[in-house]
């Protein structure tokens, strides 16, 4: 005689990427021992996992966003837990970082339960029960455009509306490439974002310089949904170099306001990114590799330096800027730089401009919220194709919490500075 | 002077057609007089809406959740009412009635701000703010499986993991064809179920039979990813009375629990089932018509005798039963029959089976929540004849009544289907 199964529930089961969900299971034994899994399948065909144990109550019922998980890859009362502490499958390839590439489909997740204190061979078992969830970058109305300016090469993502809406103009890191999920998830939050490719790489012959930079904002800036004036930068470790140089050294780009995510303001782009890339190749004697072939980078940047011409002048800075670090970065000097940068801002006066948020624990890669935390990854140097293992740093738990808690802290930012309370005017005018 | 557009946002933006959404509009002058408007096109081209009037705070914010609408299609605090408010724009046929087809895509809803207290030529104005949601009636995972046994057509709706699941026979009433998004909604909420098209306008002439029902109903207890002792039936309209009849007297389908919407036990033609053309011509002269030429058949029915057999003996039922009844139902006496039912049912001693729910001023159409009321709409009989049928109801208390009605429809079918009779879990892991 066949047997009823439990009932796996997640609310919602279409949400972003950057939401809340619940789940729960009714219709167990009472007391029993289960655990529930997370299980998704990259674009590059890895698997990804993460699971909590639990217990069910006296009605047989486990609600995780109230319920401890007593182990697993998580513990304790973690509501997404099954989402950022996911981390490759056991015999896995090393070094592998979770990251959408297509925006526009979503990331699909299967939540199963299994009888007892499961730590292995899930895709093995039968389930209980499972339920699949989907994650979504876009907002359901949000456009993605290729920018096919001759001169600036990127994607822009506009919210759904008639606009003006404010604008980002969001840049990535030394690891390159055109990575699109951030804007993507900006623009659903009512921002028009757009994501610049711009670092050199083997092949590319020209440069990248200020003035593309500037142009990318002025395409922003001119965009026909966009408010001229309340264009952002956003900046995540060399893109802070970048975001920096813009807003201090620029004179054309008055960004209303900086966010800038585990970075430095050391080695300004004043003209050539190149010619800082090469700067800091000077230094990489100075990189350490660990015991386990791990390359720590941030002794490039350090101590931090004296002279003036290697550090961005951000005494000069004349916008609000929100500064995020994680305390456990070994990618970047960030708090040291942070420290040099509160120094340097109170003497000029302009300190009141700058809001610090450090985190500790977390690491150099502080992502969207829910998103795996990576410790490690393989990377491959843009400029010459040279392969190594990056240590980011950051615990996964602390990693986690900063994930969460800075992009709340960011879209209230980029919210407060970029949307103008709308004048009260009579009904012709608007 | 720069000035962004004020910031409108719906959560989730993609839902469940049954999950209450949260729609915040910030950034706006404060004490502002503004529009929330609902524009959806649905699949016959035809437009629906709704709006509210609100005014915005002294932070420029709006809440649909916490502000109360002083005007439009709904008032109060409602927030969903620019759902279930939603009717038909100006100009439009009359007689629509709003239902999906195709259920493997979303409803979307584009939700709007226009400034000032607009009531109509919404198309014309430019909106201050606009984005769309998605309304879907399938969860990710669930499985939607065409049914093509000779003696059944239908479609089966499978939500996603290995099962055992319990199971539902969906039946609509008269006139309806095959209709998908009440299964699809079930599977969404962790039941196999089954949507038969029983009635078809294209084939008034043919037979209908319990072996119909009674092949469907073993069709979903024989299906491997089924819990066999735990399906159920449910029904609205003439399927309630599909479903109490093989309550009664199938000796084949045994039903572990049974929902009726707005049906009756009373037996309406001279065969046990009839098309819907041949129920119309046994009963054309107790039909009325109102002044709006609306046409009401709940007097068909009407005085419910004490006579055996002119019902169905209920007397006889042996599983839980919820009824559902509107007390505006103009199509069926729902709520007399849910009374004589009870006291059928309470002179055999089996009336603790019977959960009776009814909705003041709802009419016969409860459909799932925050769909629109629909008071009248035009219904085929066959390909040539149809029609304006009275539903009955009052939009705010018929929405009203659709929500807490599908809430405690999803309680009873898992309290009977995922728990034994001790109310222990059935699930022997």
């Amino acid at each position: 005689m066949s047997r009823i199964r439990p009932l796996l529930t997640v609310q919602p089961c279409r949400g972003l990427v950057d939401e809340k969900f619940q789940i729960s299971v009714k219709y167990l034994p009472p007391k029993q021992e289960v655990t529930l899994h997370s299980l998704l399948q990259s674009e590059d065909n890895n698997y990804w996992e993460a699971f909590g144990y639990y217990v069910s109550d006296a009605k047989g019922a486990v609600k995780v966003a109230e319920d401890a998980s007593v182990g697993g890859t998580y513990e304790g009362i973690e509501a997404m837990g099954l989402l950022w502490s996911m981390r490759p499958e056991p015999g896995s390839k090393p070094g592998l970082r979770l990251r959408k590439e297509n925006v526009e489909s979503p990331v699909v997740v299967q939540i199963s339960v299994y009888k007892g204190h499961l730590s292995q061979g899930f895709r093995k078992q039968v389930a209980l029960a499972c339920s699949t969830v989907e994650r979504w970058y876009m907002a359901p109305g949000v456009q993605r455009v290729d920018v096919t300016d001759p001169e600036v090469r990127g994607t822009l993502f506009l919210p759904p509306g008639p606009g003006p809406f404010p604008a980002v103009l969001d840049i990535w890191g030394g690891s390159g490439g055109l990575v699109e999920y951030r804007s993507a998830l900006l623009a659903s939050h009512g921002f028009a974002s757009m994501t610049l490719e711009y670092m050199p790489y083997e092949g590319r012959k020209s440069d990248v310089n200020m003035a593309y930079f500037e142009k990318a904002f002025g395409f922003l800036q001119e965009h026909f949904l966009v408010d001229s004036k309340s264009v952002a930068l956003l900046g995540l470790s060399f893109g802070c170099n970048v975001c920096l140089s813009m807003a201090v050294y620029s004179e054309v780009v008055q960004p209303k306001c900086c966010v800038c995510i585990s970075g430095t303001h050391l080695y300004p782009v004043k003209s050539s990114t190149l010619s800082v890339l090469k700067e800091l190749e000077k230094q990489t004697h100075k990189i350490h590799v660990d015991e386990k072939n791990r390359t720590i980078m941030k002794g490039i940047l350090l101590p931090v330096p004296t002279d003036p011409n290697l550090k961005t002048e951000v005494g000069k800075i004349k916008c609000p800027l929100l500064f995020i670090i994680g305390l456990d970065d070994e990618n970047w000097p960030v708090a040291e730089s942070m420290e040099d940068m509160q120094k340097m801002m109170e003497e000029a006066g302009n300190s009141h401009l700058l809001t610090a948020l450090s985190y500790p624990g977390a690491g150099h890669l502080i992502e969207i919220p829910y998103t795996p935390h990576c410790r490690t990854s393989r990377y491959i140097s843009p400029q010459h194709g040279k392969k190594m293992t990056l240590l980011w740093g950051g615990r996964t738990k602390p990693h986690a919490d900063a994930q969460e808690h800075s992009w709340g802290e960011i879209i209230e930012f980029l919210q407060k500075h970029l949307y103008s309370g709308m004048d009260p005017e009579p009904l012709s005018r608007m | 002077m720069s000035r962004t557009c004020p910031l409108l946002t719906v959560q989730p933006s993609r839902g469940l057609v049954d999950e209450k959404f949260v729609i915040t509009v910030k950034h706006l002058p404060p004490k502002q007089e503004v529009t929330l408007y609902s524009l959806h096109e649905c699949e016959n081209g035809n437009f629906w809406e709704a709006f509210g009037h609100y005014v915005s705070d002294p932070q420029g914010a709006v809440s649909g959740t916490d502000d109360a609408s002083v005007g439009g299609t709904y008032e109060g605090i409602e927030p969903m009412g620019l759902l279930w408010s939603m009717r038909p724009v100006p100009g439009s046929k009359p007689g629509l009635r709003l239902r999906k087809k195709n259920v493997q895509t979303p409803v979307v809803v584009q939700i709007f701000v226009y400034m000032g207290h607009l009531n109509q030529g919404f198309r014309e104005q430019v909106a201050l703010a606009c984005s769309p949601v998605e309304r879907w009636y399938m969860a990710p995972g669930v499985q939607r499986v065409d049914v093509t046994d000779p003696l059944v057509r239908g479609t089966l709706f499978l939500p996603p993991g290995p099962g055992p699941f319990p199971a539902i026979l969906d039946m609509w009433g008269i006139g309806g064809g095959l209709v998908e998004y009440r299964s699809a909604l079930l599977a969404s909420h962790g039941f196999v179920s089954m949507t038969l098209e029983y009635h078809s306008v294209k084939k008034v002439k043919a037979d209908i039979h319990l072996l119909h029902f009674e092949k469907a109903f073993r069709i979903l207890q024989e299906h491997p990813l089924v819990a066999s002792e735990c399906v159920a039936l449910l029904g609205l309209s003439y399927g309630c009375y599909i479903s109490l009849y093989m309550a009664v007297h199938s000796e084949v389908a045994k039903p572990r629990c049974c929902v009726c919407i707005n049906g009756s036990h009373v037996k309406s033609t001279k065969t046990a089932f009839a098309p819907a053309l041949e129920f119309f011509k046994q009963n054309m002269s107790k039909m009325h018509i109102d002044k709006e030429n609306c046409v009401i058949w709940k007097d068909i029915l009407l005085p419910i005798s004490s006579d055996l057999d002119t019902k169905l003996d209920v007397r006889k039922i042996k599983c839980p039963l919820l009824f559902v009844n509107g007390l505006d139902d103009q199509s069926l006496p729902a709520a007399e029959s849910a009374e004589d039912m009870h006291m059928m049912m309470e002179k055999a001693g089996n009336s603790h089976l019977l959960t009776v729910l009814s909705y003041p001023e709802t009419g016969h159409l409860i459909e799932p929540p925050y769909s629109p009321h629909c008071r009248a709409s035009i219904l085929f009989l066959d390909s040539s004849l149809y029609m304006m049928m009275l539903w009955g109801g009052q939009s705010k208390p018929h929405a009203d009544a659709q929500e807490q009605s599908w809430r405690k429809i999803l309680e009873f079918l898992q309290q009977h289907l995922y728990y034994g009779k001790d109310s222990a879990p059935l699930s022997r892991l």
